[in-house]
């Protein structure tokens, strides 16, 4: 116990970190009774009078190095899930399961140990302890681990560095701002070097601006420690910031569980829906998320009258075009194509615009509507090397920011029309096939 | 109707107070030859030394918690009890008022902590301790005297049992007060439950157990005349003589110092529970504080705020 534990133990093959199985959580005097009738189907109100059912029935698992956001309203039971994760509460039923460690049904020395080696917590009201300084506060965890002294708070002190706090070491925490107690919290939590975080709605006693400073930070430092990190909050745009998995808990239950793009585009029911509809699309959604599979493309080897063809069959007035390993080369306007058919033109090349703007599949979709409007050829959707994914038409974009679902038809999306008479294309082509077949 | 029936409650307690007089005299003789050491050590130790020396000691220890002004006022009260030829009787009864204090709060801190911890406990104290305090402080006398004889054992006992209850309440109270979320804090990074006690609760609780204590000892002060009826003696003994010669000068003077012993004692509790940052003790403990963290870079900025705070610092003595 001299020395703080090593992250990540790598001969756990596993790579979930917390997993959870059927948890169940009842206060009150007859809380087993409550949820065995719960777990026969009863419903919360129907066990009323037994207890309250805080969590009910809850299964998931977290994955190692992932930021996995529990969130719902008050009174939606994530407070009490986050305090069975390493625990805080006892579990009435179900299991949970920290590192492949148990966490449930342990005797009260075992518990203790799993919380020093495993699980650490980072509370809302920061639970700092006012009567020592900054650096003590940071060292709390490995003074219980038992490291000694100095060498814990050489350790706190590169901690608090890290978070930004260097020069307020001897302060005590009343002497400091809000978001900087938070940034004690965090540096506590980190200092004591667990491979599991536990956040407790972390960042909502905090004013917005410094929220969001702090949400980055936090990805910040996961993104560099590889922490795996539990995040309970009641705010859907920092769970779509935070998470790369999100669960949705609603009367105790989890009622969907995805990431965030999942939750936002496909989610699971009403309940979800609505909670979705204020968030902030552009912070989520990424290229990926709106892009069309490529219908509208071609290789650049059909040559301007498979180009023709292409365009009467997808009905749009562009279409790209691609090279070798189907890498972007740019695109074409039916206009062009439709008089290199007329003129017997076999290139299809000197056609292109290759000003196409290709973006990466995680480019945000705040990203995109700047260049959409500086260009009127569709946004090419690029994997590694250049290879073609999918396109966002314009009218696609204008949908997803709308929130205006696209795969229903009460609305009928129209793209840019043809710029030219369908009719004349029909009949180019038909005139243009008797010279080839002629040949 | 209710004329033919008699509840024999006074009969039974006297019933079993004879039982334990009959049985475990050995028990109460220890507990007289403990109290009555210790009670007799105190007053030794008090009136021993010159009036002189012991008003010097007072009052720089009075200058120490809380500052100038506690220290000269400490010292013009006590003083006065010397002129009023009060000083021996005054010695006595703040001997008998420290030895029942400090048994007082062994037994009230324990049990405060026990009942803070489970809620049975707690409900099982609670109704004892409003019967304890509530009960006439004179009816502890009696058995006192029949287990414990005449003098001043007697009147600490029942003192004791007078002035416990604040300290069990308040310090079930301090402890149960302290911030759940810190608590659990120290529960989440794996401390077992008496570390949390001694780490986190017992510290924050501290100023509510100190006014616990702080009631303690005003409540043993009260206890003074009552049990100087049983021969405790102090300045107790000389109001109760003086209600009985209608002496209206002695009554006031003896009356005056136990006024004067009750302020000092009052303002020196209170001040150890928080101590104020002007007190030349917490001057002392910030500049240790400072020295402490000197070796690194970051606390050279930090004395120099730390004394900016502090506007008693900025004055000076």
């Amino acid at each position: 116990m001299s020395e703080p534990r090593v992250t990540g133990d790598e001969t756990v093959a596993d790579d979930i970190a917390v997993r959870v199985e059927h948890l169940t959580k009842v206060f009150g005097r007859r809380a087993g009774e409550a949820a065995d009738r719960l777990a026969e189907g009863a419903s919360r109100d129907e066990v009323a009078k037994l207890g309250t059912a805080a969590v009910i029935d809850a299964s998931f698992e977290v994955r190692r190095g992932e930021i996995f956001v529990v969130m719902g309203l008050s009174g939606s039971g994530k407070s009490t899930l986050i305090r069975m994760l390493n625990g805080l509460l006892d579990a009435t039923r179900g299991s949970v399961e920290v590192d492949g460690q148990p966490v449930t049904g342990i005797e009260p020395r075992r518990l203790r140990a799993v919380r020093r080696s495993q699980v650490s917590m980072v509370f809302q009201h920061f639970a700092l302890l006012p009567h020592r300084t900054v650096l003590e506060n940071v060292a709390y965890g490995l003074e219980i681990q038992g490291v000694d002294r100095d060498r814990r708070l050489e350790l706190a002190r590169r901690v608090v560095d890290r978070v930004g706090l260097a020069g307020w070491e001897e302060r005590l925490p009343s002497e400091l701002s809000g978001g900087m107690q938070q940034r004690v919290g965090i540096a506590r939590a980190l200092c004591a070097d667990t491979p599991v975080l536990l956040m407790d709605e972390a960042f909502s006693a905090l004013d917005p601006l410094i929220r969001r400073e702090m949400q980055e930070q936090l990805v910040e430092l996961q993104a560099e420690l590889g922490k795996t990190i539990v995040f309970i909050t009641h705010d859907l745009n920092e769970a779509m910031f935070l998470g790369d998995r999100i669960a949705v808990m609603r009367d105790g239950r989890i009622v969907q569980i995805g990431s965030p793009e999942e939750i936002l585009t496909d989610p699971a029911n009403d309940y979800v829906a609505q909670f979705v509809q204020d968030v902030d699309r552009t912070r989520v959604l990424t290229a990926a998320s709106v892009m069309e599979p490529p219908a509208a493309s071609v290789p650049l080897t059909v040559g301007p009258r498979g180009a023709l063809k292409a365009l009467r069959d997808v009905q749009s007035s562009t279409l790209l075009v691609t090279g070798p390993g189907r890498t972007v080369l740019g695109a074409v306007r039916d206009r062009e194509v439709l008089r290199a058919v007329q003129r017997g033109d076999r290139d299809l090349a000197a056609l292109v615009d290759a000003d196409v703007h290709r973006v990466g599949p995680d480019t945000s979709l705040a990203d995109l509507p700047e260049l959409a409007i500086t260009s009127g050829l569709p946004i090419a959707v690029v994997g590694d090397g250049g290879r073609l994914l999918g396109v966002i038409p314009r009218v696609m974009l204008l949908a997803a920011l709308g929130n205006v679902p696209t795969d229903t038809s009460e609305l009928a999306i129209v793209d840019l029309p043809p710029a030219v008479d369908p009719r004349l294309v029909a009949q180019t082509l038909d005139d243009t096939q008797e010279v080839s077949d002629a040949r | 109707m209710l004329d033919d029936v008699r509840l024999p409650l006074g009969a039974g307690v006297e019933t079993g107070v004879e039982w334990i007089t009959a049985n475990l005299s050995v028990l109460f003789d220890l507990i007289r030859t403990i109290v009555l050491g210790m009670f007799e050590a105190a007053e030794v130790a008090f009136t021993e030394p010159p009036a002189l020396v012991m008003i010097a000691i007072l009052g720089v220890v009075a200058f120490a918690v809380r500052g100038w002004r506690m220290g000269v006022g400490t010292v013009v009260g006590l003083l006065v009890v010397v002129l009023v030829d009060q000083w021996d009787n005054a010695m006595g009864t703040l001997a008998l008022t420290v030895v029942a204090a400090l048994f007082a709060l062994l037994i009230a801190i324990p049990l405060g902590i026990w009942a803070a911890r489970s809620d049975t406990v707690s409900a099982i104290v609670r109704p004892i301790l409003d019967f304890l305090q509530t009960m006439p402080a004179f009816v502890y006398l009696i058995p006192a005297i029949i287990l414990f004889g005449i003098g001043v054992v007697p009147g600490i006992i029942a003192t004791i049992a007078f002035a416990m209850a604040p300290g069990v309440r308040l310090t079930e109270l301090g402890i149960r007060g302290v911030d759940r979320e810190i608590v659990e804090a120290g529960a989440a990074f794996g401390a077992s439950p008496g570390r949390i006690l001694r780490q986190i609760q017992l510290p924050l609780a501290l100023p509510t157990i100190m006014t616990g204590v702080n009631q303690i000892i005003m409540l043993s002060l009260s206890m003074v005349v009552i049990a100087a009826m049983v021969g405790a003696g102090g300045l107790g003994q000389d109001i109760v003589q003086a209600l009985q010669r209608i002496d209206v000068g002695l009554g006031f003077e003896a009356g005056l110092s136990v006024v004067i012993l009750a302020i000092i004692l009052d303002r020196l509790t209170n001040a150890l529970g928080s101590l104020q940052r002007h007190s030349p003790l917490a001057r002392l403990r910030s500049r240790r504080v400072a020295a402490a963290g000197a070796p690194t870079p970051a606390t050279g900025t930090v004395a120099p705020a730390a004394a900016e705070t502090d506007p008693a610092a900025l004055t000076g003595r």
